[in-house]
């Protein structure tokens, strides 16, 4: 907004020394004291001289305008400007006095004012004109209207100005008028307009809003039609949703597709793996304000390797300290690792404190791209489905074209075999559990961006993230992947109709009954060595 | 001609331990009482309600662990929802004590106060009949068993097992706790039922009704351990352990798994849910948190610590984690996590067969035996 | 009335099960072990794959009641696969499994067809390793072996003896109440061999049941098996030559999947296409 209204005075200042005088006989009647004669004379001035008279009545709005004997003047602090030839007055004239308004005339005023913008040179103050005249068009503005679409080149203000034209012939009391408007505001995805055509067709007391019976259904058609639309960006917006909780748990059960599908050992700790790397996003955050407060907006980037790095040491002591001892035993691994699970909590208690600590959004991920009247999708959360992207990309890469991949997946592949062969195992165990910590690190610092930091952040993504996995397959990246963007997906749309709650439980149940007709997973191994 | 089957459940327990069960049982039906109601606060031997009810706390939490040991220590089956089970019988013993609150709640309404508060009419469908202590007794017994039975004869018969079977019981109780969380699922939401003022017409808070809780919930200890003895000592138990050590030989000789585990998994719903019902009204109030994945797996570092295929052990187990806790939570809150955290690890690291495995294993050092590996797990049973 | 009398696969509207075989005049019984036809196991067509690798192609074989068949085959060959699918382990792609005339082993669970009648010996020893070498066969034991009986199983004097008997048979019956986990890998193969006679298996299926034997327990094992054959029926998957002639019996060689030869040992050792899978290439 603020914007805008910079733009709209610069262009005041630029067109107020090219303008020509306006009739004072068109401005005199401003000066009265009756409201029907001033809005009589808005409309009459915005008519005949459209360029001219923005200033004076954008004056009159801002308490601006004056009188001074016949003359009208418009004062701008200590400078006084003739208002019908828009020309500094020096010296300025010794008394005038304010005109006032009252609140009917300054609604006259503003439609005006906005039908008077339609004619600005500028593209963008046009546009923001048309969008606030689509909503408050009237039918004594029809004329101002057809003469800016007579005149409007761009097609995208073209299209919101037929919408106000139709709007303001609503009011209209000519039926065909009323009909032809009707369904051409059925082309709006505007729920707004929605709003304006329910009443046309409701009875207030015992009679029609609206009285002819054509105009009923022509506006119960463009109704319906207005509400498949918006029904349809619902969808997408709820796509949309679903899509970055999909790659939001996705970042969380990809390292456990390592370090559980994989290798085989189930973290109950992952969550709180994914708490160190939004802790180190924090982390970098006060570093930042305290040293770098020029940069601030970039501690993100600096959270990424960090966050990883925390999280794969905390990882690799893990292993070190606790897995390596209970391979092989995978249910007193679980329990040893919610043990080390309960600690981390209690570190970061000790550390940063029980409450949550705020982590702000840097300013390049606020804000969105608005697709639809009613669907904005906000930036932070396309990163984020970016992001997880990437992160996906690499680790692919990681697992399949590297060394280290190709040891992991010899070890897990035939433990003996590969340590056979020179793969030095225990090494590659430590890694690949770095490896998936980090990523879990990596997780945490995108789930910063959007989730609440704190100690006890971590629990609420384990049963999700262990249900990614299961429902993927041991295992499975790719398993990981359509598991945690099913169910995002999937999720989002079951919100839509019961409720978060339910939607969750629902969700639970499925899985619990998908896995008994798939005890394996989506992507299920078959083969001989699979049971033992 | 067979022998009455009464007399082989008295005969799991050998001479020593049903000694030791007269005593445990001599300790709570008699001292208990004597040294509550009857000793002045002044007296040394006097027994104060914190301790009646923490301990009366843990022997409900001991039973949820042997019965978290016959299907863990001897089945091989690691539930991380049993909390849902012991939650369940709480919330059914609940409905029953917060119907005897009767016009005595803030609204003076004969309705619970969480449903005058949501401005319900009229009891739900599934509170009828929970005025009658019997017919919530009999709900206590047969709703958790009916879910475990269901939810047991999916899993197991889709050969569901290890590290499968825990998350999918973890997921479980974790839907229950949100449902539970619900207002309209009728069962009060997030505060749950609490501000119990009767349990058969008995004042809830009276130290008389405590010392009867008290002595129940020995006595349900008690049974359960005999119930459990005398199974793990049956061929049922053999054919249970036997499951665990190599399910597919049992099946090959003809035993089909899933009826075993389903029957050792149902019953060890039931024993948690009885566990709850007599926790309910001695701790005063139940709410969805019994639910939460924490509670379920904490259950299982109590089995752990003590010793997971003995049946003393989960007992001690329970005692030990539990007494820590008070402890812990009373002078050190914020070490309480890390001495839990640190318990788990140790537990798993070092203490494969619990401190009932360590001390034999200590006396068997002393003795200068070689001590067998699989002896521990048989010798100290009860 | 036992489990297995509930799966039987009914008897008028299964054209495949007998046709062509049936006699006039000849009464089914459900779940009772038909060998009017004095075959006890037919695999018929049996395919079986894993993610395209066929482990069984097409394989055909009978064996006749009371026979002592040998197995033999390079490694790869699906003996393995072929015990899991008679044992209702893996389900076959295609094809037909009949135990004797009427049963469908396809259609039964492990513990149905153990039922049925057919016992198993794994490659590798299975026994249960936490429990006395004693109570291993009491719980192999012929018997109801549905939960409720086994809650109030008692041991009477008769079965006793039985398993005294099998002690003594296979020899452990010093050790009755040692952990069977103790026993060394050659009384741990002769446990399970104990275990299996226990079950009163019309069928026994042996995986390499003498590996890791000394030569004098191998020795043992093939008089014990020559014995059981004729009231039992024997498959045995060996490798040990001397062994698989030292029984004697019917050999039959399998080959990536399928059926190469069958004979008595020398005339598979003749056979052009047996000596190019085992020394060629």
């Amino acid at each position: 907004m603020r914007t805008i209204g910079l733009l709209l005075c610069g262009w005041l200042l630029s067109a107020a020394s090219v303008q020509a005088a306006i009739d004072p006989s068109l401005l005199k009647p401003l000066a009265s004291e009756d409201s029907d004669t001033k809005i009589m004379a808005i409309a009459a001035l915005a008519q005949a001289a459209p360029e001219e008279a923005l200033p004076v009545l954008k004056a009159l709005a801002d308490n601006a305008l004056a009188v001074s004997g016949e003359r009208l003047l418009i004062v701008d602090g200590e400078r006084v400007f003739d208002a019908a030839s828009n020309t500094e007055i020096k010296p300025a004239p010794a008394a005038h006095e304010t005109i006032g308004i009252n609140n009917r005339v300054r609604r006259e005023l503003s439609g005006a004012l906005a039908a008077l913008r339609l004619f600005s040179a500028d593209r963008e103050v046009r546009w923001q004109a048309a969008q606030e005249l689509t909503l408050s068009a009237d039918a004594k503005m029809l004329p101002l209207l057809d003469k800016a679409l007579a005149a409007e080149t761009d097609s995208e203000i073209r299209a919101r100005l037929q919408l106000a034209h139709a709007q303001a012939s609503l009011g209209s009391t000519d039926a065909g008028v009323r009909h032809v408007a009707v369904r051409a505001l059925g082309e709006s995805s505007d729920p707004n307009v929605r709003q304006l055509l329910m009443p046309l067709t409701e009875k207030r007391g015992d009679a029609w809003v609206e009285p002819d019976s054509a105009v009923r259904a022509a506006a119960g058609t463009s109704i319906r039609a207005i509400e498949q639309r918006l029904a349809w960006a619902d969808n997408l917006g709820r796509a949309f949703t679903g899509l970055s909780l999909g790659s939001i748990l996705l970042l969380a059960a990809l390292g456990l597709a390592i370090t559980y599908g994989v290798m085989g050992v189930i973290n109950m700790a992952h969550g709180e793996l994914l708490m160190v790397g939004a802790y180190s996003a924090w982390a970098m955050q006060s570093v930042f304000r305290a040293y770098l407060p020029s940069a601030l907006d970039w501690y993100l980037l600096a959270a990424i390797p960090v966050g990883f790095l925390a999280a794969a040491l905390v990882g690799v002591l893990m292993e070190r300290i606790v897995i390596r001892h209970l391979y092989g035993r995978p249910l007193e691994t679980l329990l040893a690792t919610w043990g080390i699970s309960l600690f981390l909590m209690q570190v970061a208690r000790t550390l940063f404190g029980a409450q949550n600590v705020e982590v702000a959004n840097p300013v390049w991920m606020a804000g969105g791209i608005e697709v639809l009247p009613n669907l904005m999708l906000p930036w932070n959360r396309i990163i984020i489905v970016a992001f997880s992207i990437a992160v996906l990309a690499a680790m692919w890469a990681i697992l399949n074209l590297s060394r280290l991949g190709m040891f992991v997946r010899a070890v897990t592949q035939n433990r003996p075999m590969a340590g056979c062969v020179g793969v030095p195992t225990g090494r590659v165990d430590t890694l690949a559990f770095g490896l998936g910590a980090g990523i879990a690190g990596l997780g945490g610092v995108a789930l910063s961006q959007i989730a609440n930091v704190g100690p006890d952040m971590g629990q609420g993504y384990i049963v999700d993230s262990f249900m990614v996995v299961v429902l993927g397959g041991v295992g499975q990246l790719a398993g990981a992947v359509w598991a945690a963007l099913g169910l995002g997906v999937f999720t989002k749309f079951l919100e839509g109709w019961t409720g978060a709650v339910v939607a969750k439980i629902v969700v639970l149940v499925f899985i619990i009954i998908f896995i008994q007709k798939r005890p394996q997973g989506l992507f299920a191994l078959k083969g001989r060595f699979v049971e033992s | 001609m067979r022998t009455p089957f009464i007399v082989r459940l008295g005969r799991s327990f050998d001479a020593r331990s049903w000694q030791m069960v007269g005593l445990f049982a001599a300790f709570a039906l008699v001292a208990v009482p004597v040294m509550h109601l009857l000793l002045p606060p002044e007296n040394p031997l006097y027994l104060s309600t914190y301790f009646i009810t923490l301990t009366g706390k843990i022997l409900c939490y001991a039973i949820v662990a042997v019965a978290m040991d016959l299907i863990w220590g001897y089945g091989g089956i690691l539930s991380l929802g049993h909390g849902l089970f012991f939650a369940l019988g709480g919330y059914a013993f609940g409905m029953y004590l917060m119907r005897q609150i009767g016009r005595d709640g803030s609204y003076q309404s004969d309705l619970p106060d969480f449903m005058v508060f949501l401005d319900w009419k009229e009891l739900p469908w599934f509170w009828v009949g929970s005025d009658s202590f019997l017919w919530v007794a009999l709900l206590v017994l047969v709703v958790p068993a009916l879910i475990a039975f269901v939810f047991g004869y999916f899993a197991f018969r889709s050969r569901i097992r290890g590290v499968y079977f825990s998350i999918i019981t973890q997921a479980l109780t974790y839907a229950a706790m949100l449902l539970f969380f619900r207002n309209e699922t009728g069962f009060g939401g997030n505060n749950g039922f609490t501000d119990f003022k009767r349990i058969l017409g008995f004042s809830i808070t009276a130290p008389e009704t405590r010392v009867v809780l008290f002595g129940l919930s020995a006595l349900a200890l008690i049974g359960t351990l005999l119930l459990a003895r005398y199974l793990v000592t049956s061929k049922f138990g053999r054919v249970l352990t036997a499951i665990r050590d190599a399910e597919s030989r049992v099946m090959f000789i003809g035993y089909n798994p899933l009826w075993y585990k389903l029957f050792v998994w149902t019953l060890s719903a039931m024993l948690c849910a009885v566990a709850g019902a007599l926790y309910v009204p001695q701790v005063g109030i139940i709410n969805p948190s019994e639910m939460s994945v924490a509670n379920s797996i904490e259950i299982a570092i109590w089995v752990a610590v003590g010793g997971r295929g003995t049946l003393l052990g989960p007992v001690i187990g329970a005692f030990i984690v539990n007494l820590a806790k008070s402890w812990f939570t009373v002078s050190f809150p914020e070490y309480w996590l890390f001495f839990l955290g640190t318990l788990f690890i140790v537990a798993t690291l070092y203490l494969p067969q619990g401190v009932v495995g360590l001390w034999v294993r200590l006396r068997a050092g002393r003795r200068r035996e070689e001590a067998t590996p699989g002896v521990v797990a048989k010798g100290v049973e009860a | 009335m036992n489990a297995v009398d509930l799966l039987l696969p009914e008897s008028e509207d299964n054209p495949d099960w007998d046709s062509g075989t049936a006699e006039l005049g000849h009464i089914l019984q459900p779940g009772h072990l038909d060998l009017s036809h004095k075959v006890i196991l037919y695999l018929e067509d049996i395919t079986v794959s894993f993610d395209g690798f066929r482990a069984l192609n097409k394989l055909s074989l009978t064996i006749d009641a009371g026979e002592l068949r040998c197995i033999i085959g390079p490694n790869g060959a699906g003996k393995t696969t072929m015990m899991d699918v008679i044992t209702g382990k893996t389900r076959p792609d295609e094809g037909t499994v009949f135990f004797g005339q009427t049963i469908d082993l396809t259609r039964l669970s492990e513990p149905e067809i153990a039922h049925a009648g057919i016992g198993r010996k794994f490659q590798k020893p299975t026994i249960f390793e936490n429990h006395t070498v004693f109570e291993n066969l009491e719980l192999a034991m012929k018997t109801d072996k549905r939960v409720w009986r086994s809650l109030f199983a008692v041991l009477d004097s008769a079965a006793g003896d039985r398993i005294a008997e099998t002690l003594q048979l296979i020899r452990l019956d010093g050790q009755a109440n040692r952990l069977a986990g103790l026993l060394s890998h050659g009384q741990k193969q002769w446990l399970e061999i104990g275990m299996l006679l226990m079950q009163e298996p019309k069928l026994l299926l042996l995986d390499e049941p003498v590996a890791g034997m000394t030569d004098e327990e191998t020795e043992r094992t093939g008089e014990l098996f020559i014995s059981l054959a004729g009231r039992h029926s024997l498959v045995v998957v060996e490798h040990d030559m001397a062994f698989v002639k030292q029984l004697g019996g019917k050999v039959t060689v399998l080959h990536e999947g399928s059926l190469l030869a069958e004979g008595t040992l020398e005339e598979v050792q003749a056979d052009a296409r047996v000596i190019e899978v085992y020394l060629g290439r």
